[in-house]
């Protein structure tokens, strides 16, 4: 094993990505400003409607940070991965409505199909269009082999499901099986023959779709036989990169729930002063920190090329996925009755939390994969 | 060439060459006794004095007190202590039997003795010739350290001191011991004073030494009693009242958070011939391969399987916290990872060595008297040994306090 650098990777120009992040989303993304958005309507049969703010997307994709990973050949930055950790962490802390974390996920993907047509597609990517993937089935299998869309005569036909900010995405990289294995293609959002129909979901910071496709028009990015291959490079960075926003948002839960108590007062002293309090926020504080280390860990191993980024990075994610519940369902009852309700932003991020924990799998599932990894196969 | 030497100063380079050179020439090699599992069990006065050889001659080579100055034995350099236990650790030396000395006497002493008590002290504390122990906690001071009860009375420029410390690590071996006590009943931490004491010397002249006995049945620490144990000024540091203030600087250095880097070497499986890791997952993963039930291994039961991946992860995690640590920037409290270690890695090894009872089954309940008992016995003893560490140095609820108060800044819980 080469011996990684000490820092992650986060050179000077990595810290400082991290530190313009912090405060794009700081002047722009407030959590007041967010849940007067997105939650406007509580209504538990709400409109299922698509709320965000598309100018701010647009600043994001005039910043470039839908292009810091994509190679300097495809038209983008050329950064490594710890550079698009540092966004999607700042993301996650102000729990951003936008589809920049799918569009990574969608571009890495691009990136390890290694063909003309995902090179092209990762050129708009970095000048801003915004492209998610649709590769999950009906039982939300998160396995690249697994899928309900098929490929014949060069057309898609079927249904992809679980499609994260798919109302937010100008394009679709579908996995789809044909005679030959899984392929990987691209359909545009405004594509004849597709219905893109959003789901009711509890997150109120993304949208998700399942789309049918009936003899839908495609490019194909990765061939049948290599698009499975082709998901399977690209999921330790997949895991990375949403482990990384789970990293925010535990940190503004924790932050959050913190500073109530110092200040929510009962028995005549300030909440934090209860160590059945201030205890299980310490142990919040420890899994945030366990995931950061283990999430950087990951991006760092990606990045210098190592041969065990599929293990490091679901160990970030298993990690990741424990920390989310934990931290969220802490900050909702240290917040007591207030905390349970809809007025108090926690349970924007709670949500947020709760949506990202079986994203890609949960805790058990990446554990299920590494004792097979670590330990071999049960007999 | 590997990161770490890259960012090597050219002292650093230079001293790095030198470890390795000397090291490559003059490691101990296997031990000729048998070495318990940390130097705060040893018992054996001929496995003592084996490592205290092997103390020695890395003293003598510049290896132990790299960054403490000249004058006070050390070897006045920047920032390589570190790189001398980094290259200690790759070639898996002996641990060093002085370790209460090294990691928490010597910064003590250094930032608060006398210069002309500094230069007596520190250099046989860093050759090992003389051991030290820590006489901190009392039968009625554990966690509420600042409760101390053994009383030290001016007599003109001599102490007299009576009082009673217990858990006391080595202190059958040692020559000193680093003493909080009380000069002042009038007030709970100003009230406190702290001194190095000569506790050999006076063996039957004011001091008494008496082995407690663990829950495992094995001896390791011990009971100290001064009955009129008269101790010379000098050896007092820092100002009288002051001792609260002192005891800090231990306990920063106690918890791997303090500005001096405690000399460490290491990595020699000392129980090796015996089969026995028990604190590390992938030890405890080979266990689970081994342990039959119904025909399959427990590494085959997929409750267990999730148990053991998620040692695997703690104890990765706890491996890049310490490597994330060490970069400013990418903490944003500088005291937030460290002020953890000692919390996080005492309860990982006991929580691991808990899954070894499921993992052992019905042969968890063998101890290592019984023959039939899986590796002679070692997982449930370390087990039962787990709770001295997340017990001492502050028990763990209490380092829960301490982060939420200094890192989280929520308000005090007393």
């Amino acid at each position: 094993m080469t011996e990684q650098p000490k820092n992650f990777g986060f050179g000077e120009d990595e810290t400082m990505l991290k530190d313009s992040a912090q405060k794009f989303f700081s002047d722009n993304c407030s959590p007041d400003k967010i849940h007067g958005q997105v939650a406007r309507d509580p209504s538990i049969h709400r409109p299922i409607e698509t709320i965000w703010d598309k100018s701010l997307w647009q600043q994001v994709v005039e910043l470039g940070w839908t292009a810091v990973c994509i190679p300097e050949a495809a038209g983008g930055i050329g950064m490594p991965l710890v550079a698009a950790v540092a966004i999607a962490e700042e993301a996650g802390k102000a729990a951003f409505p936008s589809p920049l974390i799918s569009t990574y996920c969608a571009t890495f993907t691009l990136m390890a199909c290694d063909t003309d047509t995902a090179n092209k597609a990762l050129g708009d990517i970095a000048t801003g269009t915004a492209t998610t993937l649709a590769i999950t089935n009906r039982d939300g299998s998160w396995e690249s082999t697994d899928t309900d869309v098929s490929v014949v005569d060069g057309k898609l036909t079927g249904t992809a499901w679980f499609v994260q900010d798919a109302k937010k995405s100008d394009r679709f990289v579908v996995s789809a099986k044909g005679e030959n294995g899984v392929g990987l293609y691209l359909v545009e959002a405004t594509a004849a023959n597709i219905d893109i129909i959003a789901d009711g979901i509890i997150d109120l910071t993304r949208d998700q779709a399942h789309i049918t496709f009936d003899a839908a028009q495609c490019t194909e990015l990765a061939a049948q036989g290599a698009g499975d291959k082709a998901l399977d490079a690209a999921m330790p960075s997949i895991l990375t990169i949403v482990s990384a926003d789970m990293v925010g948002a535990g940190e503004w839960l924790l932050q959050t729930t913190t500073e109530y108590t110092k200040t929510r007062v009962q028995f005549d002293r300030p909440l934090g002063f209860f160590q059945a309090v201030k205890h299980p926020l310490v142990n919040v504080m420890l899994d945030i920190d366990r995931t950061k280390s283990l999430v950087y860990n990951s991006a760092c191993s990606i990045d210098s090329g190592e041969s065990n980024t599929e293990l490091n990075a679901r160990m970030a994610k298993s990690q990741a996925s424990d920390m989310a519940v934990f931290s969220s369902s802490r900050a909702i009852q240290f917040h007591g009755g207030i905390g349970f309700t809809w007025e108090c932003f926690v349970h924007i991020f709670f949500k947020r939390q709760m949506h990202n924990h079986v994203l890609y799998g949960d805790a058990k599932y990446q554990r299920a994969k590494l004792a097979d990894m670590v330990i071999g196969k049960a007999a | 060439m590997s990161e770490a030497h890259k960012m090597d100063t050219p002292e650093q380079s230079a001293f790095r060459n030198h470890c390795k050179e000397w090291l490559a020439n003059n490691h101990p090699g296997r031990p000729t006794v048998k070495l318990p599992l940390g130097a705060l069990e040893l018992s054996d006065p001929e496995a003592l004095a084996w490592l205290q050889k092997w103390q020695k001659s890395a003293y003598d080579a510049g290896l132990i007190g790299c960054d403490y100055p000249k004058e006070v034995g050390g070897g006045g350099m920047d920032n390589c202590q570190s790189i001398a236990n980094t290259e200690m650790q790759r070639v898996q030396t002996p641990y060093l039997p002085n370790i209460i000395g090294m990691g928490m006497a010597a910064p003590t002493v250094l930032f608060h003795a006398r210069d002309e008590v500094k230069a007596e002290l520190l250099p046989k504390l860093f050759s090992g010739e003389e051991i030290w122990c820590q006489g901190f906690s009392e039968p009625g001071a554990g966690s509420d350290l600042a409760n101390q009860q053994t009383f030290a009375e001016r007599d003109g420029d001599n102490w007299v001191i009576n009082g009673h410390k217990v858990w006391t690590s080595l202190a059958h071996f040692a020559e000193w011991m680093i003493l909080l006590c009380r000069t002042s009943k009038d007030d709970k931490y100003n009230g406190l004073s702290y001194f190095v004491v000569p506790i050999k010397k006076a063996l039957g002249n004011g001091v008494t030494v008496r082995p407690l006995i663990k829950l495992t049945g094995e001896t390791g620490f011990n009971e100290v009693i001064f009955d009129n144990l008269i101790v010379d000024d000098r050896y007092r540091l820092d100002d009288v009242g002051a001792g609260w203030k002192v005891a800090m600087t231990t306990l920063s250095h106690e918890r791997g958070a303090g500005p001096m880097t405690t000399p460490a070497s290491g990595g020699m499986a000392v129980e090796e011939e015996e089969g026995a890791q028990t604190n590390s997952a992938m030890a405890l993963i080979q266990l689970a391969k081994q342990q039959y039930r119904n025909g399959k291994t427990a590494a085959d039961d997929p409750l267990i399987r999730d148990d053991l991946i998620k040692m695997m992860i703690r104890q990765e995690a706890f491996r890049q916290n310490q490597r994330r640590a060490s970069v400013p920037s990418l903490t944003d409290h500088p005291m937030r990872i460290p002020l953890q270690f000692k919390l996080v890695a005492t309860e990982m090894a006991q929580d691991l060595q808990q899954v070894a009872y499921e993992v052992e089954g019905a042969a968890s309940t063998l101890y290592v008297n019984d023959d039939n008992a899986p590796v002679k016995g070692q997982w449930p003893l370390a087990y039962m040994n787990s709770f001295g560490v997340t017990i001492a140095a502050g028990a763990n609820e209490v380092q829960r306090n301490i982060l939420g108060e200094r890192v989280l800044g929520m308000p005090k819980s007393k």
